[in-house]
């Protein structure tokens, strides 16, 4: 068995490189999908969970991450798709709801808290509609400055 | 034919078939919130097919991929409840049958995270994520339009009327659900009726709808019994398979 020719910590920075091809501001890392990263002798495997099941993105997240790792002299990678746990919006990083909120979506509410306006910060907030432009988003009217904004939906 | 691959066929054919019919509504639905709603709701629905009919595939251990199970077997070979191959109708009866469907749907993805079968589980949780939301929308809306205007009151009422024969299929045991019950894959569809109720009649009454009171139910689907409408289904679902074998992009 030969040795990993990366650490796994570099394959990590690598990844936290690659954006959601739906919303760029945040990285795979960001939007914590990327559930493993760990060598199988001197194979590269990279555990991945889609955020809904039917999201269009997620053939396009392996691609993504298998040109990423390929253009960085990865030769043998492996991705396998994890189910449990399901993914969460807990899994953001706390940089990931930042970057999302200066992006002008807002993050994931946490539970019991009013959605705040990415715009102007004002909680008097209200739903228009539960669906938005993407499986994960829901859209919201900001009931001060009046601009509709997305917000990434909790689940 | 396994009693856990008839089961994996019952959901996955389910949720395809539902997946198909609101994605009919994409470009028709009377306001863009519910066009995009009804497109997102159908796209988690076929999500959750692959991953039902994937799981058939392995556990067939004949080769047949979720796309084979999909596109390549005719009416006869479906399993899905004959509710989710109800033509559209207007945008009431749409949404009456998936709130009836959503509230089966919660309850029976509850119960699955509890399967025996590891594989059932991992998938009912993350179906049940989103099953929760798709079902606060629509109990959401057809008390809004129930106890809405004269209008959506009658067409609300007249989808009730229509779809609730069709929602007992839900709720009826067969030899296969026995035997699944017995190894712990999945609840007796029976065992759920009393739960479904519990969220149906409540939200019915705040609707001010009234439901029938016959129990009579419509069977079939889940032994591949069908109505007329499944063939229209696949013909349109189907066509480039069948027009173009194993094409792909």
């Amino acid at each position: 068995m030969s040795a990993a020719p990366y650490a796994v910590e570099r394959i990590w920075d690598w990844l936290g490189g690659v954006p959601d091809p739906e919303i760029p501001v945040l990285s795979l890392v960001d939007l914590g999908v990327i559930r493993d990263v760990a060598w199988d002798g001197d194979t590269l495997v990279v555990t991945v969970t889609p955020t809904y099941s039917g999201c269009p993105a997620t053939r396009v997240i392996n691609q993504d991450i298998e040109q990423a790792l390929r253009a960085r002299g990865v030769e043998k990678l492996r991705l396998e798709r994890r189910l449990s746990p399901p993914w969460t919006t807990d899994w953001i990083s706390r940089e990931g709801r930042d970057k999302l909120r200066e992006y002008g979506i807002a993050p994931p509410a946490e539970a019991g808290r009013a959605v705040a306006c990415p715009r102007c910060g004002s909680t008097r907030s209200e739903k228009i509609s539960q669906f938005g432009s993407t499986p994960c988003k829901a859209q919201f009217r900001c009931r001060d400055c009046l601009e509709p904004f997305d917000h990434f939906k909790c689940i | 034919m396994s009693a856990l691959f008839e089961f994996l066929l019952r959901m996955g054919d389910t949720t395809l078939i539902l997946g198909h019919r609101l994605s009919e509504w994409c470009g028709h639905a009377p306001v863009l919130e519910e066009d995009i709603a009804l497109a997102n709701i159908a796209l988690d629905l076929i999500g959750q097919t692959q991953l039902w009919l994937g799981l058939a595939g392995e556990v067939e251990g004949r080769g047949r991929t979720a796309d084979n199970l999909a596109y390549l077997r005719d009416a006869a070979e479906f399993r899905n409840a004959l509710i989710v191959e109800r033509p559209n109708g207007d945008f009431g009866m749409t949404l009456m049958r998936q709130f009836l469907f959503d509230a089966w749907h919660v309850q029976q993805l509850k119960a699955l995270t509890a399967s025996s079968d590891a594989r059932v589980a991992e998938i009912a949780a993350k179906a049940l994520k989103e099953a929760t939301y798709h079902l606060e929308r629509s109990s959401d809306l057809v008390i809004r339009l129930g106890d809405g205007t004269d209008e959506s009151h009658r067409r609300m009422q007249a989808a009730l009327d229509e779809l609730w024969p069709y929602a007992g299929e839900l709720f009826l045991d067969d030899a296969t659900d026995r035997a699944l019950a017995q190894s712990g894959v999945a609840p007796p569809p029976s065992s759920l009726r009393a739960r479904w109720d519990a969220i149906v009649q409540p939200a019915l009454a705040q609707a001010t709808l009234k439901p029938p009171e016959s129990r009579f139910a419509h069977k079939g689907g889940r032994r591949g019994v069908h109505t007329e409408h499944l063939g229209y289904i696949l013909a349109q679902m189907q066509f480039l398979q069948r027009a173009y074998p194993n094409a792909v992009w």
